[in-house]
């Protein structure tokens, strides 16, 4: 691992009596684009305007660059921030935007504006130096937002959900942009969401953040294909939840009983025994779908269920399955074959899945409160 | 189309009749006294009850080192008042709109207020019952040992303005509050952020975004000063010198109504004047100004 351009310590924040940052400690390396993700309320926000420093920690040691910033204001850190609501000044041009930072470092005039045109030039709006900000579209201020903070050439770049104001079309399209301007620039990114997609996306690694701590930090395919807590399995990508009691352990592969009598086979994360009371977690496009037990893959267990709804979004397509016996709710990504294109709603259908590609939890004393679909 | 016509018609017809009440105040009560004065300023009396045209009282106000010195005076003495009001106003404004929270706030802003709910005269009052010589202040200074003899705090220039600020203190907090709420706290982060320290916030960021506010603030407490008899006359007795003593002698004490309405007309004059000037200064339209407020 290369240098560390940004070290958290046993970070804590409290607010009255709700601990918003509890003792979080991670490191994120120079030049990569470190995602947080989580729910609102889970103190990412916190976490961010620590760095920023907007908030002084209660405790713990937060270092940029190599220097401690305990006791620095937001004004002498290497640190820039991109605000969720962009925060451009109207009262200025988009050039005296961008060249803010360098004013306020007192460079001469003619300076500033060379390099805020270059950085202008760099995202793409050489031409908008002298237009105000309202003059601009969604994009092109966020463009400039960027710009701004990059043209100082800051350690690191905090962005507050950038994306979150934009319509979902743009916002595909920012989120392309945003990965090849951090390539670009090689400025180490530390992106805050709650939208998983964003996160998987643009970074290079990501921590899932819930209830002021990170359940998990890893890169975008740990977190979905080894999700290491309930809260992940639940939070990052579509997951069908099957709670219920494990039967028997065979290796590392469980039975699984629901209440209502349903028996899947599932991959044990943790230590499982039989008796405990655990959660499985199988991902639509992990189970295969068929008319005909014969259609699916062999050595499978095969459960039967009838189509409840359709759920067609092109490459995204899904269908909703009432499992035969219990009713239980279970969501199967359709195959890009089109094998399935004719399927009605109440037929009657079977799927499978393998077992050792479903993951199961033991549930903890006190389980976080998982989101029913990510 | 006869009937869109006859609807139009109609539409002007109601919005005549729902300015008529304004017009007609306006026309009464501004413009045809304005015009009465401004013709009486330009003649001259000749003898009983005989008039010519002359611009005399124009000529005394500029022949006569007296007029012009108060006159001078009330316009330096206004701008004064104005500033030493947004100094203190805008910190005020400032607590109101950003730091104080929910009830705080409008508790602040009473307390502004309160002072309002007596009448001028009183508040003057209030005040010369604290300063004058035999007043709280005075016999506390001696309480406390720091003057041997009461002092007579009374009459002083620094007096007017101590009661000119008070009275125009709300007139400035209300469109400073009004445009200081209108700032996005993140334009402040933002600022921040990119390295900009306390200062460079104030006059890049607040300033510049609250300026219409603090204009309309300007313009308002500077016309109610410069324009103000009670407060001046009161709390800086004879030696307060203000213009408008000068136009209720001319019109009451020596029934001078030419030379009143002259000097009416050129405090009108100075006023619209010094506002031209200050809106010039500091870059800001008028229109926009009055729509801050």
């Amino acid at each position: 691992m290369s240098t560390l351009d940004l070290v958290a310590t046993d970070l804590v924040k409290r607010f009255h009596d709700h601990v918003a940052v509890d003792a979080l400690s991670f490191a994120v390396a120079r030049g990569s684009f470190f995602s947080i993700l989580g729910p609102s309320g889970c103190g990412k926000t916190t976490l961010l305007r620590m760095i920023a420093g907007f908030i002084e920690p209660d405790g713990g040691d937060i270092t940029i660059g190599g220097r401690a910033m305990r006791g620095i204001a937001p004004n002498r850190r290497p640190v820039n921030m991109v605000f969720q609501q962009l925060a451009l000044f109207p009262m200025m041009t988009v050039g005296e935007n961008v060249a803010f930072g360098l004013a306020r470092r007192g460079l001469p005039k003619p300076e500033q504006r060379k390099r805020s045109l270059a950085m202008l030039e760099r995202v793409g709006l050489a031409d908008a130096a002298e237009k105000r900000v309202d003059q601009l579209s969604g994009g092109q201020r966020q463009r400039v937002a960027i710009a701004r903070s990059l043209v100082l050439e800051p350690t690191l770049l905090l962005l507050d959900e950038p994306l979150g104001a934009l319509d979902l079309k743009l916002r595909e399209h920012m989120k392309i942009e945003l990965k090849q301007l951090q390539a670009d620039f090689g400025t180490t990114f530390v992106y805050i969401t709650h939208d998983q997609s964003e996160a998987l996306v643009l970074s290079d690694h990501v921590a899932v953040m819930s209830r002021g701590g990170f359940e998990q930090q890893g890169t975008p395919q740990d977190l979905y294909y080894r999700p290491a807590t309930p809260f992940v399995a639940g939070f990052v990508g579509a997951n069908n939840r099957v709670p219920g009691r494990a039967t028997a352990v065979d290796a590392t592969i469980i039975s699984l009983d629901t209440a209502d009598g349903w028996s899947i086979r599932a991959q044990a994360q943790g230590a499982v025994r039989a008796g405990d009371a655990v959660e499985a977690f199988v991902r639509p496009e992990v189970m295969s779908l068929g008319r005909a037990a014969g259609e699916l893959p062999a050595g499978q267990p095969v459960h039967a269920g009838t189509v409840q709804s359709l759920l067609f979004d092109g490459a995204n397509s899904a269908v909703l399955l009432k499992e035969a016996r219990t009713a239980r709710e279970i969501r199967i990504a359709l195959p890009q074959t089109g094998r399935f294109s004719d399927l009605k709603v109440q037929e009657s259908v079977v799927f499978s899945f393998d077992p050792a590609r479903a993951i199961c939890f033991p549930v903890a004393s006190s389980p976080a409160a998982v989101p029913a679909d990510g | 189309m006869a009937e869109s016509r006859a609807a139009r018609r109609r539409a002007a017809w109601m919005l005549a009749w729902l300015l008529a009440p304004a017009l007609l105040w306006l026309l009464a009560l501004i413009l045809l006294p304005h015009v009465e004065l401004l013709v009486i300023s330009l003649r001259e009396r000749t003898g009983a009850r005989a008039f010519t045209a002359s611009l005399a009282q124009y000529r005394t106000f500029f022949a006569e080192p007296l007029y012009w010195h108060v006159f001078v005076r009330t316009a330096l003495m206004s701008i004064l008042a104005t500033l030493l009001t947004l100094g203190l106003a805008f910190p005020v404004a400032w607590i109101i709109a950003k730091v104080a929270q929910g009830r705080a706030a409008s508790l602040l802003f009473v307390v502004c207020l309160i002072p309002f709910w007596v009448s001028e005269t009183v508040r003057t009052l209030g005040w010369m019952i604290l300063l004058r010589e035999s007043g709280v202040i005075p016999q506390l200074l001696v309480h406390l040992g720091l003057t041997a003899v009461p002092v007579e705090l009374l009459y002083h220039d620094a007096t007017i303005l101590v009661g000119l600020v008070y009275t125009s203190m709300l007139f400035m907090v209300v469109p400073l509050v009004t445009s200081l709420e209108s700032l996005d706290n993140s334009l402040i982060e933002a600022a921040y952020d990119l390295g900009a320290n306390g200062f460079a916030v104030l006059r890049t960021i607040v300033i510049p975004h609250a300026a219409p506010g603090i204009t309309a603030g300007c313009i308002v407490v500077f016309m109610l000063t410069l324009g103000n008899y009670l407060t001046p006359t009161l709390l800086g007795g004879k030696n307060s010198q203000w213009f408008t003593e000068q136009i209720y002698t001319q019109f009451i004490t020596r029934f001078n109504w030419e030379q009143g309405a002259a000097f009416g007309f050129l405090l009108l004059g100075l006023s619209t004047l010094i506002v031209v000037v200050g809106l010039r200064l500091s870059g800001q339209r008028f229109g926009e100004v009055m729509r801050s407020t």
